[in-house]
């Protein structure tokens, strides 16, 4: 991992850890730092070992190899519930047979605070993630984003030093969850607590978090800043994971010049190392230009007169897919928030842009 | 008039042996019996109407006596067979996997293709002074000469317990195989320990189910009469016994009607006393079993 400028203490550090299952490795030599008081996500598609790391954190499951330091101290033969660490689950795992204020009250039961200063700490609680007065309602009487809150009310109610969370959003519905997703951000900026968050969805990700690890196949790809993941993605893996992509298969023909298997030939952003062979090449949608007028984009490195074939309006997102004339390689193309072209019709010409720096390539 | 369509008269055909069942076994016998129960004979084939059955019940110390005994008796056995099936429904449910589940749940009921007397019977040959456990004691030296291990009360409730196990462990084995795993890890993470997962998540997610498994057992017990008289022999004391004598022996009905309509309303007191202390509601139970 790099070293970054800041200067915050280490919360959590996870040193060389390894899982490994009957011929399978779960999680491999996987090493990260999350600073005090930072929003940390773990992105990475579904069986990437995501949850194995997670509960290897909590201490459901004891690693093969390495050390996992909490709050400065080692955690090797720490029992989950000696552990300064509380977990979201990814069900919630919210207890049907207690109410609401019970639920949040448990953990501060089990330190033996009395029943007064308990109902005193979970009503406070519970108003802080905007659910006043509910602490003696039953669980089965929530709904789906209530009981989001309230599962996280019930950890952060016993100030632990990390809060883990497993895709807690999963179960929402969409409209929910793009509200609890800025719910979650604003409520962790007040409480200060380091979260640690487990996604396969990239704006999740990319929305709440200060930084983010793109895991694939037990092992992190790339560790950074939300911007640096989009705009400086260092392998193919997280190029396509993150962000929407035109995706490219060819060759390097020299290292700022490629080639796809169409016959396409692109200029791009100079490689490093520079070397040539199979490549994949990379182009976010919004980036490329798109007119009626060649004239407009002559001040492109790459200019492409293309077909359009078919218009996907979605909004803001609206997009439309083109087939260049010359070798029928097709590109999806944003259009602009504006509302300019939006009156493209399938099989009109068209000339689209693209600048060198817009085209990603990654060798393999 | 109802027309009788095929797919009605399946379903009257289907339902016939349980009405039927229902009725002629369990409704009719019982009425006939409450009205035995109420009558007093005065003369050879007369009859009259008296409370004189139930008066003789709490006159004669030996009939109550036997009779809270049974009751206290099958209480402890339903006790002991929930802590003991309770530890072995939770390696069912929630440790063993796949075929040494599978393994384990025929275990259990294997013991149950052979006949209840035949089981009865096999104790006997274990337990009497010339069987196999005194004989045992005896040669390694744990007591002088075998010893005569029937006719206890431990001996009744050992085989009282065995032979009501299986229907104590499968509502337990079906409640807790609902509960969610995560739920335990989650209390887990919160800082609970074991003893207090078990009181606060474990049991009440199970309750209906205990409820279930201890209204089975304690009716079996408190209704079996083959074990405490073949375990416990002349001494046993056990009501069913006494309602057997009645009927049988000293061919007085009035007076056998009688205790078994007293053992019926104790056993209902009883299971509804439970279920109200435990705050379990009897169609929640039910459908556990
Ligand atoms: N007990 C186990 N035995 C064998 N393999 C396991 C075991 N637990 C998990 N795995 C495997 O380890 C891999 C990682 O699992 P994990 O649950 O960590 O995935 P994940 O990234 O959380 O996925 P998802 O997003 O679907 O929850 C999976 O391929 C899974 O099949
Ligand atoms: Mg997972």
């Amino acid at each position: 991992m790099q070293t970054s400028s800041n200067t915050a203490p280490i919360d959590l550090s996870v040193q060389e850890v390894s899982k490994h299952y009957t011929n399978f490795t779960a999680v491999n030599r996987l090493s990260l730092d999350v600073p005090k008081g930072s929003f940390f996500s773990i992105l990475g598609p579904s069986g990437c070992g995501k949850t194995t790391l997670l509960r290897m954190i909590a201490g459901f499951i004891t690693p093969d190899e390495g050390d996992i330091v909490i709050g400065g101290k080692s955690m090797r033969n720490v029992a989950p519930n000696r552990r300064p660490v509380n977990m979201v689950f990814q069900h919630l795992a919210l207890f049907p047979m207690m109410s609401v204020g019970e639920n949040v009250g448990y953990g501060l039961a089990r330190r033996g605070l009395t029943k007064g200063e308990i109902s005193k700490k979970a009503d406070a609680m519970l108003e802080r993630v905007g659910l006043p007065g509910i602490a003696g309602k039953r669980i089965d009487q929530l709904s789906g984003g209530q009981k989001q809150r309230v599962a996280i009310a019930r950890s952060l109610v016993l100030e632990p030093t990390l809060l883990l969370l497993d895709e807690p959003l999963g179960a929402l519905d969409l409209k929910l969850r793009e509200h609890m997703k800025l719910e979650l951000k604003q409520l962790q900026n007040e409480v200060g607590t380091t979260f640690v968050y487990i996604t396969h969805d990239q704006s999740e990700a990319l929305v709440m978090s200060d930084r983010v690890a793109v895991m694939n196949k037990g092992q992190f790809e790339q560790v950074g800043t939300p911007q640096e993941l989009y705009y400086h993605p260092k392998t193919a893996f997280v190029a396509g994971f993150v962000g929407n992509s035109n995706r490219l298969e060819g060759v390097l023909t020299n290292a700022a010049e490629g080639k796809t298997a169409s016959g396409l030939t692109l200029a791009l952003t100079p490689t490093q190392p520079a070397s040539s062979g199979a490549t994949s090449m990379f182009i976010r949608p919004e980036t490329i230009a798109l007119s009626r007028q060649e004239t407009e984009i002559a001040s492109f490195a790459n200019r492409l007169p293309c077909k359009v074939e078919t218009l996907f309006f979605d909004g803001a997102n609206s997009t439309v897919q083109v087939k260049e004339v010359a070798t029928g390689t097709q590109l999806h193309v944003a259009l602009p928030h504006t509302g300019q072209h939006s009156d493209l019709v399938p099989g009109e010409t068209v000339f689209i842009g693209i600048r060198a720096e817009h085209v990603q390539a990654f060798q393999g | 008039m109802n027309t009788l369509t095929p797919k009605r008269l399946t379903l009257y055909l289907l339902l016939a042996p349980a009405i039927l069942w229902l009725l002629l076994l369990i409704i009719l016998p019982h009425v006939g019996m409450g009205m035995i129960s109420f009558r007093e004979r005065i003369g050879p084939g007369e009859f009259a109407g008296s409370l004189k059955q139930y008066r003789t019940f709490f006159e004669e110390p030996l009939y109550w006596n036997t009779f809270v005994r049974t009751a206290v008796m099958s209480l402890i056995a339903t006790i002991m067979a929930l802590v003991m099936a309770f530890p072995v429904a939770w390696t069912i449910a929630k440790v063993a996997k796949g075929r040494l589940k599978a393994l384990m749940l025929a275990a259990t009921l294997l013991p149950f293709w052979a006949s209840e007397l035949v089981r009865t019977l096999g104790w006997l040959i274990l337990l009497r002074g010339s069987g196999v456990i005194p004989q045992f004691l005896a040669f390694i030296g744990v007591t002088d000469q075998p010893v005569e291990l029937l006719y206890h009360d431990a001996t009744i409730l050992v085989g009282l317990i065995y032979s009501s196990l299986l229907f104590m462990l499968v509502p337990l084995i079906n409640a807790l195989e609902t509960l969610d795993d995560s739920l335990i890890e989650a209390a887990y993470d919160l800082g609970g320990n074991r003893l207090n997962i078990l009181r606060k998540i474990i049991i009440p997610h199970a309750a209906p189910g205990i409820a279930a498994g201890s209204i089975m057992v304690f009716m079996l017990t408190l209704g079996n009469y083959l074990t405490p008289v073949v375990l416990g022999g002349k001494s046993s004391m056990w009501f069913t016994e006494q309602i057997y004598t009645q009927f049988i022996t000293r061919f007085n009905w009035e007076q056998g009607a009688a205790f078994a309509f007293l053992l019926l309303g104790l056993s209902s007191v009883l299971v509804w006393l439970g279920l109200k202390i435990t705050g379990q509601r009897f169609a929640d139970a039910m459908r556990r079993t």
